[in-house]
């Protein structure tokens, strides 16, 4: 059914769909209409969960951990601050392999204060053990949720998983979308069946203590669910277009089989840069564009392999690590390393605290890119549409 | 070997009883029999379970188990009697 909806109500439809039953959750912008359009669907009788309201984003991802290890299946919501808060959870929830499934609405950290969009939330969370996905718009949104309880479930991975969408760009922007059946995402989606489960019945310890005899061996265990999760991802995505005729990719090329300069992007600023490639394409210019849905477990292997016969790769990062430069950069530099061949990697900081991006600064960084592909002593990491000369030291 | 479950999960109870913990001690309760009135307070308090609880009606006096005793002298310092000491571990 084709309905034209907000991302947060994507995710929370979406979470409906996976017949949730347990969201522990508190609010905060621009997450906050997920747990209200639960609890409305909860008091319209449209859906059979427990929302459990709690006094903090550390006590909403303490309390999804309980509920997902006696066996219930669980969905929360939240952006910034607010992940933060919760930083300290994600990696027990990973740890403990609990296939929790959260929504963030990707937005910038304080100080200074700031609600609007950029991905600094999520990416500072990348170690967490989580998989962490990224939705372009509104129908990604909905589809990636439903994809990641099939994915994070798998026996094969058991791991939780985030999907970001970016702060009022997609949370609270009306965009067209196609909710799937109920009928048809119970076939692609059966209930969750977990490997353990605590019951007071059969007593068991979760998440033991670790002494350094073991704790090596828990973490290279979970990272192997993590590199397993690489197969299962493709495995869902590649049912999930059979099943609902969308199709999804960890990394997705547009127009990047001929091109010179590919640029990187991730979120909703792809659909800005697809509309550049394809102005500059009319110009003559040969460059692309690699939208990177999947960042864990990072697609390196295939980014390199849809990008390595270009000239250069501009990375758009909307994110920034104060004395490195963005982390995107970083990872697929790293992806490269070794290679004999590659192409020129240059890093671009945008969008940061929800500043626009538009088809100028596109076209800048394809410029930019071109002029320092001949000038081997060319700063790699490039802040762009800031202002320095407003800033008083 | 040890055998490591996914999520860190030890899917059977009471598995920590291998792990006689009682060579962390460095001072050990010593019960004085005659002085136990058998008000089961040290039991209570004890945050290692390591007491066995005393018999008012038989008149058996509380049992400390030195396989997980760890020495803490919480027992010593509730017991409203006075009965139980706390001693210095020797070799």
């Amino acid at each position: 059914m084709k309905d034209v909806i907000k991302g947060n109500f994507a995710t929370a439809v979406a979470a409906k769909l996976a017949r949730v039953n347990v969201v522990p959750a508190y609010p905060i912008t621009p997450s906050t209409l997920f747990p209200e359009q639960i609890s409305e669907f909860i008091a319209n009788g449209e859906m059979d969960a427990e929302l459990v309201l709690v006094e903090s984003e550390h006590s909403a991802m303490s309390a999804a951990i309980g509920a997902s290890a006696v066996g219930a299946r669980v969905a929360t919501a939240t952006a910034s601050q607010g992940l933060e808060l919760m930083h300290e959870m994600l990696f027990i929830a990973s740890g403990m392999r609990l296939p929790i499934v959260m929504a963030v609405g990707n937005r910038a950290l304080s100080a200074p204060i700031n609600i609007w969009c950029d991905h600094q939330d999520t990416i500072s969370a990348r170690d967490s053990g989580w998989m962490q996905f990224y939705a372009e718009n509104n129908q990604e949104a909905l589809d990636l949720m439903l994809m990641a309880f099939k994915i994070a479930e798998d026996r094969r991975v058991l791991l939780p998983a985030m999907v970001g969408l970016d702060a009022f760009v997609l949370t609270h922007t009306i965009e067209p979308v196609d909710i799937p059946e109920q009928e048809k995402v119970d076939e692609f989606l059966p209930p969750y069946k977990p490997l353990y489960t605590l019951d007071p019945q059969r007593p068991m310890t979760f998440g033991s203590f670790g002494t350094p005899a073991h704790y090596m061996e828990f973490k290279k265990s979970q990272t192997d669910a993590m590199e397993r999760a690489r197969g299962v991802i493709d495995e869902v995505f590649s049912q999930f277009k059979e099943m609902f005729g969308r199709e999804y990719n960890q990394v997705t090329p547009f127009m990047t089989d001929d091109a010179d300069i590919i640029i990187v992007s991730m979120g909703s600023m792809s659909g800005t840069v697809r509309e550049a490639v394809r102005e500059m394409r009319k110009e003559g210019k040969k460059v692309g564009l690699l939208k990177i849905t999947t960042l864990r477990p990072f697609p390196g292997k295939k980014i390199v392999e849809l990008t390595g016969h270009a000239r250069a790769i501009a990375v758009m990062d909307r994110n920034i690590s104060p004395g490195f430069g963005g982390a995107v950069f970083g990872e697929i530099s790293a992806a490269f390393i070794n290679r004999e061949r590659r192409p020129k990697i240059y890093d671009y900081i945008v969008g940061l605290g929800g500043r626009d991006i538009v088809l100028e600064d596109i076209r800048h960084i394809v410029e930019s890119t071109e002029k320092k592909i001949s000038d081997p002593s060319a700063e790699p990491v490039e802040w762009v549409n800031v202002h320095p000369e407003e800033v008083i030291e | 070997m040890v055998k490591i479950y996914p999520g860190a999960v030890i899917p059977r109870p009471a598995t920590a009883l291998v792990n006689k913990t009682g060579t962390w001690r460095t001072i050990r309760p010593v019960v004085d029999e005659e002085k136990c009135k058998y008000c089961n307070i040290c039991w209570q308090f004890c945050p290692d379970t390591a007491i066995t609880k005393a018999d008012p009606k038989q008149k058996i006096p509380v049992v400390i188990n030195y396989d997980y005793c760890k020495g803490c002298g919480l027992c010593a310092h509730e017991c409203p009697s006075g009965a139980i000491e706390m001693v210095e571990e020797r070799k």
